[in-house]
């Protein structure tokens, strides 16, 4: 019985069919299903296939963003029943994410946010044109893990760089991990502005919070 | 709305089928085929008994033209309407007769066997882009009395695709005629659901040989398709100006349909050819060069005046390998030809002036096919308003709002073509890690997995069995004892 919702609930997430993820994690809660099975038995099934797909060339974009908005409802849903019997639901890690000052451009961001958070991280998204004393004080403030910055301009870029060294002087690191990303960041830019890590897409950023946190 | 391009305007397409009108009365065409004299003849043609000049008069034209079928289908092997010819519906297949083949390891053109057109087939076979086969390659390894029914035979064994093929001589056409009747089971299944259809080429200028003249009046009588594929090379084997070309294009056309309507009324036949002008510097014959698309356009707005379908050859390119030269011109000549609303379109996958066959070609011109097909599917209506009903109360002036919709989920692959993986469209980072490949290297991963993906059809056994022990017959009256092992099939390739 159980069995056949938890694949139900995998397909709904892998369809992107948000209304029918919600529909599954309410019919969750009635059956008494524990909200911790629910997700890792069911929709987190159906996030690992689309992100594994999407790995693949198989699926695109959209589908894998549509299965990370699913994959957040039936959570919201299912949430809310675990503090009511007193436990959490682990998450990977508390991750801060924000678009650089002077940038604008977060299409990639706002993806890797969904699929962090799909994947079982928790997001606080601050948006863009976040200056670093901002996405600092927010970091600390939720005693984030990781703390994740966008640029898609080469001229804004280089705040990146800032906020590394504004966390190096404070003597947050390595407690506060930083990953970069954007159109034009490379490797070799991340490793000269001492970043812990960046990746090529959202399924990528995923990877890495991972390695970050010790989560592989 | 289906974009079009047009080159002529109406009062010349009437100049041009005056004049092409003109040139069938004087000079005439030259008929080498003594049952075509007499059908024109009888008709009402005049005939000069000492060079086969036939003298054509206008109202034989008129009626001939006028009993061609508007439309017709060709079906694959499930019987299955495949490929329809007629208006503006818009095909393509590989190019036909090649005899060299590109080795992707060596680059050298290496004189074609069986294997490389079975490499072809299967290649082609698994490209949707591809509406229809062709028997691509000469095999080299079989006697010439049958270089043509074998590649026939081929494409029949390995292919569920309606395929585009041809005769080189009269006694060939009527075997390759039964080839098909035996699949489809009898003569007149055949031509009720034809599988294939033939080309049939007039020789520049104005010129009906003996062969290809029979060829017309046996595929007529057996009411299985022909194609007509006339080649004026404008500036040596026909007048320099494009508009001269086209207008003995024409004329070569309407004689051909002549003979072949008047051997049998209302038999399927196309207005296609492989026109092309005549390189002044290195006396070729350039498939690449934007005036023979030119060509091509605007002899097919000639037919569709007729309500003829149509052929032409475009999508190909001269080049030796298959670098950024066949990339652009095989690109740009496949778009004018969709954009002529062009029925079948052959020549992808060919390099050298239509003499060598690439399989990585094959893979790259496909997407430069479903790029035309694209174009030609044009800017569609899908929603019921423009974009006011994309913008709902969860707009947050985000980048990425528009991702999380489902419409988008629903309508993405509606609008966008999605490519394989031979077009690049990776972040640099991802391109090195992936080994740093340009796109001839990603098309020869591609055309290795497909090699690896392939299946044969599975035919009728005792269809089959018929289909090889004709082919076999064929191999021995031509002095063969065996025919080449082929791969894949359990059938017994030796004379029992």
């Amino acid at each position: 019985m159980s069995e056949e919702l938890y694949e139900r609930m995998a397909q709904s997430i892998i369809e992107g069919e948000k209304e029918i993820a919600v529909e599954l994690a309410t019919k969750a809660i009635e059956l008494n299903i524990h909200p911790l099975d629910a997700i890792a038995k069911g929709f987190v099934v159906g996030v690992n296939y689309i992100g594994d797909q999407f790995g693949k060339g198989e699926a695109f974009l959209p589908e894998l963003v549509m299965a990370g908005e699913a994959m957040k409802a039936a959570v919201g849903v299912l949430e809310p029943e675990l503090l009511k019997l007193g436990e959490a639901r682990e998450t990977l890690g508390r991750v801060v994410l924000a678009t650089v000052e002077g940038d604008i451009h977060e299409i990639g961001k706002t993806l890797v946010g969904t699929m962090l958070s799909a994947s079982g991280f928790e997001v606080t998204d601050l948006g863009v044109d976040q200056p670093a004393e901002k996405i600092i004080g927010k970091a600390i403030e939720i005693d984030a893990q990781i703390i994740g910055m966008s640029a898609l301009l080469t001229t804004t870029m280089i705040r990146q760089r800032e906020v590394i060294e504004e966390l190096d002087k404070e003597g947050l690191r390595p407690r506060i991990k930083v990953m970069v990303g954007g159109a034009p960041i490379t490797k070799s830019w991340a490793e000269k502005i001492n970043a812990d890590g960046t990746a090529e897409d959202a399924m990528g950023a995923v990877q890495l919070a991972k390695k970050l946190v010790g989560k592989e | 709305m289906q974009p079009k391009l047009t080159l002529l305007t109406n009062d010349l397409i009437e100049r041009i089928l005056d004049e092409a009108h003109q040139l069938l009365l004087k000079p005439g065409v030259k008929v080498n085929n003594r049952e075509a004299r007499e059908l024109l003849t009888s008709a009402g043609a005049q005939v000069d008994a000492e060079t086969n000049v036939v003298h054509i008069p206008t109202q034989i034209v008129h009626k001939t033209t006028a009993s061609v079928p508007n439309e017709f289908y060709l079906y694959n092997s499930d019987g299955n309407p495949a490929v329809k010819y007629g208006g503006d519906t818009v095909h393509f297949d590989p190019g036909s007769s090649g005899i060299a083949m590109l080795n992707p390891e060596t680059l050298e053109h290496e004189t074609t066997e069986t294997s490389h057109l079975l490499k072809l087939i299967k290649v082609a076979e698994q490209l949707p882009q591809y509406d229809a086969q062709s028997t691509a390659v000469i095999c080299h390894d079989v006697p010439q009395q049958i270089q043509d029914s074998y590649r026939l035979y081929l494409a029949l064994l390995y292919s569920k695709k309606p395929i585009v093929t041809g005769a080189f001589t009269n006694k060939t056409v009527n075997e390759m005629i039964e080839m098909l009747a035996i699949l489809a089971g009898g003569r007149d299944a055949a031509r009720e659901k034809p599988r294939a259809i033939f080309d049939v080429c007039p020789a520049p200028p104005l010129i009906w040989s003996d062969f290809a003249s029979g060829n017309l009046i046996a595929l007529a009588r057996a009411g299985i398709p022909a194609e007509i594929v006339s080649v004026p090379l404008a500036g040596a084997a026909a007048p320099v100006t494009l508009l001269g070309a086209v207008t003995q294009h024409t004329a070569e056309c309407l004689a051909g349909i002549a003979i072949h309507q008047l051997a049998q009324a209302g038999s399927p036949i196309v207005w296609g050819g492989a026109a092309a002008i005549f390189d002044m510097k290195k006396g070729a014959t350039p498939m690449g060069a934007v005036e023979t698309a030119m060509l091509d356009c605007s002899y097919a707005q000639v037919a569709k005046t007729l309500n003829i379908p149509t052929h032409t050859y475009l999508g190909a390119t001269d080049s030796k390998l298959v670098d950024a030269q066949a990339g652009l011109e095989s690109g740009i000549t496949a778009m004018i030809g969709a954009l002529s609303g062009i029925n079948m379109i052959s020549g992808s996958g060919m390099l050298d002036f239509l003499s060598c066959h690439s399989a990585e070609k094959l893979v790259i011109d496909a997407e430069g096919i479903a790029m035309a097909k694209r174009m030609i599917a044009g800017v569609q209506l899908h929603t019921e308003t423009l974009a006011t009903g994309f913008y709902d109360d969860n707009i947050n002036f985000k980048g990425g709002d528009f991702l999380k919709q489902k419409i988008t989920m629903q309508l993405f692959r509606k609008e966008q073509h999605l490519p394989s993986n031979v077009i690049d469209r990776d972040s640099m980072h991802n391109w090195k890690q992936a080994g740093s490949l340009d796109a001839f290297a990603r098309a020869k991963a591609i055309v290795n997995e497909l090699l690896a993906s392939y299946s044969r059809p599975q035919l009728d056994e005792t269809a089959e069995q018929a289909l090889h022990a004709f082919m076999l017959t064929l191999a021995r009256n031509a002095g063969m004892n065996a025919l080449p092992a082929l791969e894949d099939t359990a059938i017994a390739n030796t004379i029992g």
